[in-house]
């Protein structure tokens, strides 16, 4: 399992597309970044947090469009495949690895608050920021999770990545339709299947431990169902 | 080594590999024969844990595939019809990473020059995949396969695309390989199997049409023995000569001369030695023989004959 995690980061680094994650990531966030809180002189950070979850739905698949598309068209699948190495770790290596790329950039992303302490003596809340961190890095390891489910069914990294555009839109989406629907039912279910509605209340600088287990439910979830995947193509 | 028992795989009602038994000993090198669609590939991946079977058992070294796959896994080396290259490395990266995901445990640097050696592709170890050229690449999918030194070695068609000069130089590879490894390899060029293979296993349309020593195989459908024989003589009475000698069916004149001599296609009934006779035919009319050679079948033949046969048992 660490021979394919150590590849795949090798691979992020050793082809252009991590650099191009990394870039567009701190460009959509910096420029979010300097829209929610420079321009509106404010050292309140919820509101970047909260635009970028849009941000996501086009950097994540980025970084997960290839990890099994690729593979796949290149054949090199059948070497990891026929190796001794089982299919959940297999897929478990390629979800880690997607998830430090996002982490360490989401890292790098901190030095924006740095500027923040010309607006208020206090500078940002220190707490809530935490709270809003852990918030990106949930929701960022639940949207990898759908990318990489979506990367094993097809072998065309562009199909990987649109699809997983359209899957990450929809779970967003989901949330502003409740807004407009009456009927209670439905709207319970909307919600509750809801990424953003529970991403939204870190932001607010509440720590839901029960949000905490949805992501990583649905991350699970992803995974496992990537995991059939492999297992079903095996037995087709 | 290799147990294979009643292997079917079907997609719906096609069926790609129909109830396949056959059993490879230790250090054997076995050809598997058959035209394009015939089952090689879907047997091969099946027995390197790729794809599952729809029924029937696959055991390496005594081990089931599909109930201990990663044990199993461990004594293969496998090369797919397409090399499993990823080409944004160098070969000394790839190679790294097949040894990591291996879990090999051999002295990394001289077991992978060793390997890098064999299979001539030391001198662009620095390269990336990238920019190796076609035969270059087919080597690296070789030495992946080497890589652990797995006792089972499974090759689905090595030598394609490759120049005739490269096609040599792996096959001496595959048969030095054979000294100390069981070795399967899939093809459907005929001479391949013939030069390297102990045995040959011919599948078509999902079944096993024969399963055979290579030499026998070459015997099991020749009814007769045909030689090429060069006499120095007049055409027309050394043929005529040759016709009268007990056992020999048909002569055939093929009017290929080389000096004096003509060549003549002897066709000897099947069990018969003509040569001696031949010989003391000509020595009477003082006719000198200058070269004489057994014309085999190819096994080109050989596979059509097979296959029709089998066919016409139907």
């Amino acid at each position: 399992m660490s021979a394919i995690y150590k590849k795949e980061m090798r691979t992020y680094f050793t082809t252009p597309l991590g650099y191009v994650f990394i870039a567009v990531f701190l460009a959509v966030s910096g420029f979010v970044f300097a829209f929610s809180t420079f321009q509106t002189q404010t050292s309140d950070i919820s509101g970047y947090f909260q635009l970028m979850i849009f941000g996501y739905i086009v950097i994540v698949p980025l970084l997960t469009m290839r990890s099994f598309a690729e593979e796949r068209r290149t054949r090199t699948e059948q070497l990891l495949m026929t190796s001794p190495v089982s299919i959940p770790a297999m897929i478990m290596a390629k979800f880690l690895a997607a998830f430090t790329m996002f982490a360490g950039t989401v890292l790098l992303s901190c030095v924006y608050y740095l500027p923040l302490f010309r607006y208020s003596e206090s500078g940002p809340n220190v707490g809530k920021a935490f709270g809003c961190l852990i918030a990106m890095l949930l929701l960022g390891m639940c949207f990898i999770a759908v990318g990489i489910f979506v990367s094993t069914l097809t072998e065309s990294t562009v199909t990987a990545s649109i699809g997983t555009m359209a899957i990450l839109l929809l779970f967003v989406v989901a949330a502003i339709f409740n807004n407009l629907i009456d009927a209670y039912v439905i709207r319970a279910i909307l919600s509750w299947i809801s990424v953003y509605a529970r991403y939204v209340n870190f932001t607010y600088g509440i720590f839901d431990i029960a949000a905490v287990v949805y992501y990583a439910s649905i991350t699970a979830v992803f995974l496992f169902l990537a995991v059939r995947v492999y297992e079903r193509r095996r037995y087709a | 080594m290799i147990e294979i028992n009643h292997l079917v795989k079907n997609y719906g009602s096609k069926f790609a590999v129909d109830d396949i038994s056959f059993t490879v000993r230790e250090g054997e090198i076995v050809g598997f024969l058959g035209p394009n669609g015939a089952g090689k590939s879907t047997t091969m991946n099946i027995l390197t844990g790729y794809l599952s079977s729809t029924s029937g058992e696959a055991k390496v070294g005594g081990i089931d595939i599909l109930e201990n796959p990663d044990e199993a896994k461990k004594l293969i080396g496998f090369l797919p019809e397409q090399p499993p290259l990823y080409v944004d490395m160098t070969v000394q990266e790839y190679l790294n990473f097949v040894y990591d995901i291996k879990a090999c445990r051999l002295n990394r640097e001289r077991h992978l020059e060793e390997i890098r050696k064999v299979t001539k592709i030391d001198d662009v170890k620095n390269r990336l995949i990238r920019n190796l050229s076609k035969g270059y690449r087919q080597r690296v999918g070789i030495a992946q396969a080497l890589v652990g030194n797995p006792p089972v070695i499974i090759f689905d068609e090595p030598t394609v695309g490759l120049d005739p000069k490269q096609i040599i130089e792996i096959r001496n590879l595959i048969r030095s390989l054979g000294k100390n490894h069981t070795v399967i390899l899939s093809t459907h060029i005929l001479s391949e199997v013939q030069s390297v293979c102990d045995r040959i296993v011919i599948i078509n349309e999902g079944k096993i049409i024969a399963d055979e020593k290579t030499e026998n195989i070459t015997q099991v459908v020749e009814d007769h023995r045909r030689y090429a024989v060069k006499i120095a003589g007049p055409q027309r009475e050394v043929a005529a000569a040759l016709r009268s000698i007990p056992g020999v069916l048909s002569v055939e004149v093929t009017g290929e001369r080389e000096l004096d001599s003509y060549v003549y296609r002897v066709e000897a009934e099947k069990g018969v030695d003509v040569r001696k006779p031949v010989f003391y035919a000509m020595a009477e009319n003082n006719w000198p023989i200058t070269g004489l050679e057994t014309v085999g079948m190819n096994l080109e033949e050989v596979f059509t004959k097979i296959v029709d046969r089998s066919e016409g048992k139907k």
